[in-house]
């Protein structure tokens, strides 16, 4: 480190001393990028959902030339069909591709956890900054439906609401389900984003931000939501591989995304069917699972690299 | 500590009056009879039935008579097993089986977690820590029903060495406890490790080194206490998803618990049956995060219940 110069003028100065105060979101940004297993679990998780689209395109381009009816195919037999040149997954016992299969099946997984991250982004912010702002009665009655909430067995809560659309169209079915897995996923968000918000709202910048007369909306939305979006999207991040494995244990209920759609849930658990000591069909298996081990995992690595990233104390 | 106690206990009744109301109520809120899949009823016999579950009378009677019936232990008949009592006759004997297998599972959970934590922080970046966490994070990427199937896969078909299910002997337990645990091991591993590390920096640890104390007693008699708080807290959801998580492990491994009850209950709509399990799984929550809370207490003095 050298000293600096005793009449600094631009050109003078090293280009680090001229660079702007970094926002804190910024810092983190920083951090983040310097976590090599959080990148390459990001690098990871773009190269699985573009895969899945692109599988998706496909399936669906296939679709419309060729078959008449979706996802049929006129192999021989209905035996399962180990990997080969044509299919390198193998088929499923109806004769239908095994890669096309896995790659429709993550689109769905991965729209579950998105969908219940987003649920959980914004009713769980909504409900944790009203519930730790307001303070005293408000709070306490709002983090009492929460616990009340946790509670109930959510998974009660799910089945019910799916029983009640089973006679819906596919279509239906799937918001519901999206909504249920969501609608059961924000308890956290709101206590976390609650627990945050009573910490900043005690500290020197909001009381600041207060004496000079700041209204409730200013506060919330300049002084405390930047400082809660690290926290937020921890949390969120790791919203989604929870929602996908509840939506794998609710595809073995039966009661996951409708045939003839797949996730990798329902092809997990269709795989766990067709398991048996005679004859291994383990292609149905190992490659829905792979994918579905290999997501959570990056989901994981980008999870915890934020973390970090955001709260530098903890290592 | 004792007034806390008794405080804490004194909230169980609003907690579970209210946990039971949601429940009522979204059963409730269902439309169509929990009948209806039985088809070409006589509306006699339907509504011989309706009279039998009460659900003739009006929605706050039924409320009442349902929570008197579960207050008192008394139970009613479940509406998909009519000669059977939901307490007396579904629940009591299938909730030991639940009970055991999980408390088996959580005590592995916390067993392997810990250790694989503690070694993990103990030589960080050495071989026994990829190890450790790797397979941590094994447990973490598989929903249970796979680690399940695959576990039986391998050591009750391939190997033979356990039996591939049932229950009544110990090693049938085996198999589907480690199934269940899997999960709650991996995360208690993660979280033991990182609080390992965070103490391990600290003054305390370095006063116990620098007065020649042996290395495993710094580990496990002065930074564990410490690191192990977190996992305290993760306990409650970690017991709460295996209770729940124990329907796919119970159902594979041909278990006769109560995991099944939950699922199917509300699967067919079977109203005393489904307020029974609520409640059961409710005051099982509540207890043990009582329990949970008196362990911070105990585990960190700092912490005063007033």
């Amino acid at each position: 480190m050298s000293s600096a110069p005793a009449n600094p003028s631009p050109q003078a100065c090293p280009a680090q001393v001229l660079r702007p105060a970094m926002s804190p979101l910024g810092l983190a940004m920083r951090r983040f990028r310097r976590n090599r297993l959080a990148l390459a679990g990001l690098a990871i998780l773009a190269a699985i959902v573009a895969a899945n689209l692109a599988g998706l395109v496909w399936n669906y381009v296939e679709v419309a030339r060729e078959r008449p009816e979706p996802y049929r195919t006129t192999l021989p037999g209905l035996h399962p069909q180990p990997p080969s040149l044509g299919n390198p997954f193998g088929t499923d016992p109806l004769g239908r591709d095994m890669l096309a299969r896995t790659l429709v099946g993550g689109c769905v997984s991965i729209g579950v956890g998105l969908a219940a991250a987003i649920i959980s982004i914004v009713i769980g912010t909504i409900w944790g900054v009203t519930s730790g702002y307001s303070g005293r009665g408000i709070d306490t009655a709002m983090m009492r439906i929460v616990d009340v909430l946790y509670g109930l067995p959510y998974i009660l809560l799910v089945i019910l609401l799916l029983v009640l659309f089973q006679e819906q169209t596919t279509g239906v079915r799937m918001v519901v389900l999206f909504m249920a897995i969501g609608a059961v996923s924000w308890l956290t968000m709101a206590r976390v984003v609650r627990g945050q918000v009573l910490a900043l709202r005690e500290s020197e910048f909001v009381q600041a931000a207060r004496a000079i007369g700041s209204g409730g909306g200013r506060i919330i939305f300049k002084e405390m939501l930047p400082n809660l979006t690290g926290t937020i999207l921890v949390c969120a991040t790791l919203t989604v591989p929870l929602a996908i494995l509840q939506e794998s244990f609710l595809s073995f209920l039966g009661l996951g995304v409708p045939p003839p759609l797949a996730s990798w849930g329902t092809l997990a658990s269709d795989a766990i069917e067709a398991l048996n000591p005679v004859e291994t069909y383990w292609w149905l298996l190992v490659f829905p699972c792979g994918a579905l081990g290999v997501t959570l995992l990056a989901l994981n690595f980008v999870g915890d690299g934020l973390r970090d990233a955001f709260d530098p104390r903890a290592k | 500590m004792v007034y806390y106690i008794l405080r804490r206990l004194a909230y169980f009744v609003p907690t579970l009056i209210a946990i039971y109301t949601v429940a009522f109520l979204l059963m409730h809120a269902a439309p169509g009879s929990p009948f209806a899949q039985e088809k070409n009823l006589p509306p006699e016999v339907l509504a011989a039935r309706m009279a039998e579950y009460n659900l003739d009378k009006p929605l706050i009677v039924q409320y009442g008579l349902y929570a008197w019936d579960l207050v008192t232990l008394k139970g009613h008949t479940s509406m998909r097993y009519p000669d059977r009592n939901v307490i007396h006759d579904i629940l009591a004997p299938a909730f030991p089986v639940s009970l055991s297998l999980g408390i088996f599972a959580l005590g592995l959970a916390v067993i392997v977690g810990t250790t694989a934590g503690v070694i993990s922080a103990a030589k960080p970046r050495s071989l026994a820590d990829y190890g450790s966490m790797a397979g941590a994070m094994i447990g973490i990427s598989q929903p249970s029903f796979v680690v399940a199937a695959l576990l039986m896969f391998l050591f009750a078909f391939t190997l033979r060495w356990l039996p591939v299910g049932g229950w009544g002997t110990p090693s049938q337990i085996v198999l589907p406890a480690i199934a269940l645990a899997a999960l709650p091991a991996a995360y208690i591993a993660r979280l033991v490790r990182t609080g390992m590390l965070e103490v391990l920096s600290a003054d305390f640890i370095r006063t116990a080194r620098a007065k020649g104390l042996a290395e495993w007693r710094v580990m496990l008699d002065h930074a564990l206490p410490t690191a192990w708080l977190p996992v305290l807290g993760y306990l409650g959801p970690a017991a709460a998803g295996i209770f729940t998580g124990s329907f796919v492990v119970e159902k594979i491994f041909a278990i006769p618990g109560a995991g099944t009850f939950f699922v199917d209950s509300a699967l067919h709509r079977d109203h005393p049956l489904i307020l029974a399990t609520v409640l059961l799984y409710a005051v099982l929550l509540v207890v043990f995060n009582l329990l949970v809370d008196i362990g911070y207490a105990w585990l960190d003095p700092r912490i005063r219940y007033e």
